[in-house]
């Protein structure tokens, strides 16, 4: 064999793996499904309860086609999107402010582990009598839910940018300020895109939480509601869009993280 | 007149329960384009020493003047080197280049040519756009020096910097320094281990004691030898006698360390 053949025969090998693993996934998703539907129907488990994909597909389907689906999916998807948002941008902000002041750092210490530690959805109650029963309140439990991981997240990473960086500028003269813009911040870049990624799971969490909680409309409230009236074909469909929506916010989030990347020293 | 004067400075490192003279009542002066290495084994504490005469760490005794100005007030006039090239990583080249005159603000065009006259004159051509991770290790220690050179600073700080490259390119660059160095009269001081590369590279070499750092003594590089080129000058039989004497009183020094711990063990 020459070398263009060997290189071919390894490229075949490569599309080869591709297609088995490929070939798997698909084979799990089928026989989830299958699975699924078989046991409701023979009886194996209770259909009221656990209901059967043809029946969730049939029903999402109605929903799409009557658009009743639309505000639910609408109103989810833009308290996710600004509680992620908020809290991202939160997140940063207060670590800013706490690498700025090794004494404020230091002072706001016990609270940021107090606050960490406290299971969030805790707040859900407190929010909702300070901000009323609406939108705010469950974006605010979106926000709540992620603000405190990427803050300390993002302040660890502030503080492992190799100090000779700073050095480096400090020997030209710069402010504490120019040390950040032109080295800590873009250094700690790639953890906080990472940051971004948990934060889309987290907000979802909050988010649907908060419209357990309160709300008359969202794909919180259909579970929520599908629960109370014994829909669970309701419960399952509501669970099959949004994990369908957080997976395609999830890879958004991915194509933004390898764009930031390739672009940070903008 | 002296260019750079220090005058009896001590440095102290404080921790919470202990405290570690790091420099101990340092005095030189030295004159305007002379080359200085200070040579000392690690942990003698030359690097701090160079970290204050650069103005970013405040010594905690002493005086330290540049041209009749104590050090800190403008940080232009001193450039700085380090061991390794800490180039940004996410900065094209000519950008990091230009990092000096962002930080003051005071990019212009004439600046961004001779930057590119620079980096030619190092032997670097069309990398402007680049990344320093397409750069070899040799190409990026460059890059620093031109992004330490484009502010024209009065006085070189060199914190070992050909430590991390191959012995090659550590020669080749060796001569680069030391001919761009003759070439815009600069004042230099770098630190070092490596007694050959002092003995090549400088003018005067203050040999330095250990805990707490000082000045232990302070050779003169023979004349022929200053004027050569270090790749040549490591050639000349004064270089390997002045190798010997230094390589002596070292090894004397070892020893003598050696004689005062055995008691205490």
């Amino acid at each position: 064999m020459n070398d263009r053949q060997l290189f071919e025969s390894y490229q075949r090998g490569l599309k080869r793996e591709k297609k088995i693993i490929l070939v798997w996934q698909l084979t799990i998703l089928i026989s989830f499904f299958a699975l699924w539907e078989a046991a409701s129907r023979f009886y194996w488990i209770d259909p009221l309860l656990f209901s059967s994909p043809s029946r969730v597909f049939q029903l999402i389907i109605s929903r799409f086609a009557n658009g009743t689906i639309f505000t639910h999916i609408q109103i989810t998807l833009f308290e996710t999107i600004i509680g992620f948002i908020i809290g991202t941008i939160g997140g940063i902000l207060i670590a800013t402010m706490l690498w700025s002041s090794a004494r404020f750092a230091k002072v706001m210490d016990p609270y940021l582990v107090v606050f960490n530690a406290m299971p969030k959805v805790a707040l859900g109650p407190i929010l909702i009598v300070a901000l009323g029963p609406g939108y705010l309140s469950i974006i605010a439990m979106g926000f709540i839910i992620s603000v405190i991981v990427t803050t300390l997240v993002v302040f660890s990473a502030f503080n492992e940018v190799d100090p000779n960086y700073e050095k480096v500028l400090r020997s030209f003269g710069a402010t504490r300020w120019q040390c950040f813009r032109e080295a800590i911040f873009p250094a700690a870049m790639p953890a906080m895109i990472s940051t971004l990624k948990v934060n889309v799971g987290l907000s979802w969490v909050g988010v649907i939480v908060g419209e357990y909680l309160v709300s008359k409309q969202g794909l919180g409230y259909l579970i929520i509601y599908g629960f109370q009236v014994f829909d669970f074909t309701l419960v399952m469909a509501s669970l099959v869009i949004i994990a369908i929506l957080a997976a395609i916010m999830y890879k958004l989030v991915e194509k933004l993280e390898k764009w930031l990347i390739k672009n940070r020293n903008i | 007149m002296s260019f750079l004067t220090l005058d009896h400075v001590s440095h102290h490192y404080f921790s919470k329960n202990n405290y570690t003279k790091a420099l101990n009542n340092i005095s030189m002066s030295v004159k305007e384009g002379e080359f200085i290495a200070l040579l000392g084994p690690s942990g003698c504490g030359k690097s701090t020493l160079l970290s204050i005469m650069a103005g970013i760490i405040r010594h905690t005794e002493g005086k330290v003047l540049l041209q009749g100005d104590e050090v800190g007030e403008s940080e232009l006039d001193i450039g700085y080197m380090l061991q390794q090239d800490y180039l940004f990583p996410w900065k094209t080249i000519i950008d990091n280049v230009l990092l000096g005159p962002k930080i003051n603000r005071n990019i212009t065009e004439e600046l961004k040519e001779r930057a590119i006259k620079l980096l030619r004159e190092v032997g670097l051509n069309n990398v402007t756009l680049k990344y320093p991770n397409e750069l070899s290790g040799g190409m990026r220690q460059r890059v620093a020096l031109v992004r330490t050179l484009i502010n024209d600073p009065k006085i070189l700080l060199l914190d070992e910097p050909f430590s991390a490259l191959d012995y090659q390119t550590k020669l080749n660059l060796e001569d680069l320094v030391s001919d761009l160095l003759k070439t815009y009269h600069k004042t230099a001081i770098l630190v070092t281990h490596d007694i050959g590369e002092a003995i090549a590279m400088s003018d005067r070499i203050f040999m330095m004691n250990t805990n707490p750092g000082s000045i232990a003594k302070i050779y003169d590089v023979p004349l022929e030898l200053r004027n050569e080129i270090p790749f040549l000058s490591r050639r000349h039989p004064k270089y390997q006698i002045l190798f010997d004497k230094i390589w002596n009183e070292l090894e004397a020094k070892e020893s003598e360390k050696k004689a005062v711990k055995i008691p205490n063990e």
